[in-house]
């Protein structure tokens, strides 16, 4: 499966505050929360941003709180994917189980700017950066979690 | 190969003689929790998936905790959506106000953990249980949906990380200065992933409410889970409260882990973590004088008798500065009689301090000690992230009891032996 848009870059350790701030955590509406989506870091991502469009962060994104609420805003506001070095563990776990695609990779975040066109290819494990003519490689998930993926989550695949 | 604690609990649970490091497992899960914030969202995700039935009327659990007493009408609804599925399940367990206390100081008081379970909780400091030897791992409400549908959980064995605490801890230096040090060292991501195991002579010593503190803040370092080995200590907390028999399981000498890493407890003095990190760990003695606008003392990782006591003692017979506002908050109700019964809340009050219901309300910026713009907390919480606690501009310190207790009489972070 591809993923296109342009890359908003990020930096390590953006916490679970930073995506969605614990003021909103009274709700559990996507659109309510996706409206705010990191709001607690960069206020307004949500207007700036055009639908497709890929998160790039360094080590860690997502680390603190359980909070699903998190990658639920980040996919409420239209982001298509996150590409990172790496993920914290629960956040990992939450973004896999509502079906909202993420990705490892050690070389891209070193190497994308702001505004850089992306596309991901999922099942080849490849970033493209379009506008360097640039290729990268990301991990290629087991079976078992990109069956999650493509039934759209946990719930769907264990029904 | 031997395997670890936390090996050996996934794989009598996987129905497996033996699992390895990075192996995928279903795992039958003991007991399933949700709060008032992660259980609305589990809910919903449960109904959406068209499930009708829990696994276990018994091992579904939903603690009102951290929006209690609702505060607006937001929190009063997802509450209330908690409740009414509660009772359309027929769950024996929905606790509210009254009867409640922070979900990870309620749930061992309880007698709901007993050592080798697995325990899946909507809330990230769930890993607070591994104090009692059981495996224990935060997860998100879609998580919790599918684990209080089937029972069981897919999970990937992590590998193992040992700290060995040697020597014997002064006097005031508690578990949440060895796990602040511990995150100094390794780092908010040093063990991604990975099972924290705890052990020394040092962690002999310490009380088990000092315990659950260290297994709180695993996650802060990014574990999966931090899990202690079942003493005598375990034993007597357990007695009174698990009724059922359970399995003492330890660690093989011939465990293979992924690190080993060994402290010894006598260098280690007052830590306090610096904001916006729980990594940002320095010395007390080289922070210099840092000014305080609010001491709150409470919370899932410090909210437990034992820290009630090191407060008290500490506050007995002096008066909070006049500058600072405090907030004490018993993790339990249990805890709150007996803190009144010994007679530390009197002391508390005298010394002008502001005791509080059970709730998570300030640590995690919710309600009942939100800070404002530029102010400074002194914490015994978990996390000092970029307006965690209030404004964005406002900032949180961690620390021990005995720190917040000190900091709360001379209006800067201070030690008890400047109060004492």
């Amino acid at each position: 499966m591809d993923y296109r848009g342009k890359a908003w870059r990020f930096g390590s350790n953006i916490d679970t505050d930073a995506i969605i701030p614990a003021i909103y955590l009274h709700t559990s509406d996507p659109q309510i929360l996706g409206k705010h989506c990191m709001e607690g870091i960069e206020p307004g991502f949500s207007e700036r941003i055009n639908r497709g469009d890929i998160i790039v962060a360094d080590d860690n994104f997502g680390c603190g709180s359980s909070r699903e609420h998190a990658p639920v805003a980040i996919k409420a506001a239209g982001i298509s994917c996150v590409v990172a070095k790496g993920f914290s563990r629960i956040f990992f776990r939450n973004s896999i189980n509502i079906g909202f695609p993420i990705f490892e990779s050690e070389e891209a975040p070193g190497k994308v700017e702001n505004g850089d066109e992306l596309m991901v290819d999922s099942d080849k494990g490849v970033i493209i950066n379009v506008t360097r003519k640039e290729e990268y490689k990301s991990i290629v998930y087991p079976d078992f979690i990109k069956s999650i993926i493509a039934k759209g989550g946990l719930l769907n695949s264990i029904k | 190969m031997g395997m670890t604690i936390t090996e050996k609990i996934l794989a009598m649970h996987a129905g497996k003689k033996g699992v390895v490091p990075g192996e995928i497992i279903n795992a039958r899960v003991d007991l399933v929790f949700a709060n008032d914030n992660t259980g609305d969202l589990a809910v919903d995700q449960f109904k959406k998936a068209g499930f009708s039935k829990v696994f276990d009327k018994n091992r579904v659990i939903f603690v009102a905790d951290h929006f209690i007493p609702p505060k607006d009408v937001s929190c009063a609804e997802q509450s209330r959506r908690v409740r009414v599925f509660c009772r359309e399940m027929g769950l024996s367990n929905f606790l509210e106000v009254g009867r409640v206390g922070i979900e990870h100081v309620l749930l061992p008081e309880m007698g709901m953990i007993k050592p080798g379970d697995v325990i899946v909780g909507a809330d990230s400091h769930t890993c607070s249980a591994g104090a009692l030897g059981a495996f224990a791992s935060g997860v998100g409400s879609t998580d919790m949906a599918a684990a209080m549908a089937k029972g069981e959980l897919w999970f990937k064995v992590p590998e193992t990380i040992k700290f060995v605490y040697k020597g014997i801890p002064v006097r005031w230096i508690s578990g949440k200065d060895l796990i602040l040090y511990t995150i100094g060292r390794i780092g908010v991501e040093g063990a991604t992933y990975k099972a924290m195991e705890f052990s020394g002579e040092a962690i002999a010593t310490l009380t088990l409410d000092d315990r659950f503190t260290m297994a709180n803040m695993a996650i802060e370092a990014g574990g999966k889970n931090g899990i202690f080995h079942v003493d005598q200590k375990t034993i007597e907390f357990l007695k009174p409260r698990v009724k059922t028999d359970y399995e003492i399981v330890s660690s093989d000498p011939d465990a293979d882990y992924a690190e080993i890493h060994e402290y010894d407890v006598t260098d280690i003095s007052y830590q306090v973590a610096l904001p916006p990190s729980p990594g940002n760990v320095k010395s007390l003695s080289d922070i210099g004088n840092i000014q305080i606008d609010q001491v709150v003392i409470g919370c899932c990782t410090n909210g437990r008798l034992e820290d009630m006591r090191v407060a008290a003692e500490i506050m007995r017979g002096k008066e909070t500065n006049p500058h600072i506002r405090t907030i004490i908050i018993p993790g339990s109700q249990e805890i709150y009689l007996q803190a009144l019964q010994e007679g530390l809340i009197e002391t508390f009050i005298r010394a002008k301090a502001a005791v509080s219901l059970p709730t998570c309300g300030p640590c995690a910026g919710l309600h009942m000690g939100i800070l404002g713009e530029g102010e400074k907390a002194l914490a015994t919480t978990n996390r000092n992230f970029v307006g965690r606690m209030g404004h964005k501009t406002s900032e949180v310190y961690l620390a021990s009891p005995a720190v917040a207790a000190a900091t709360a009489i001379k209006g800067y972070i201070a030690t008890p032996e400047e109060v004492m």
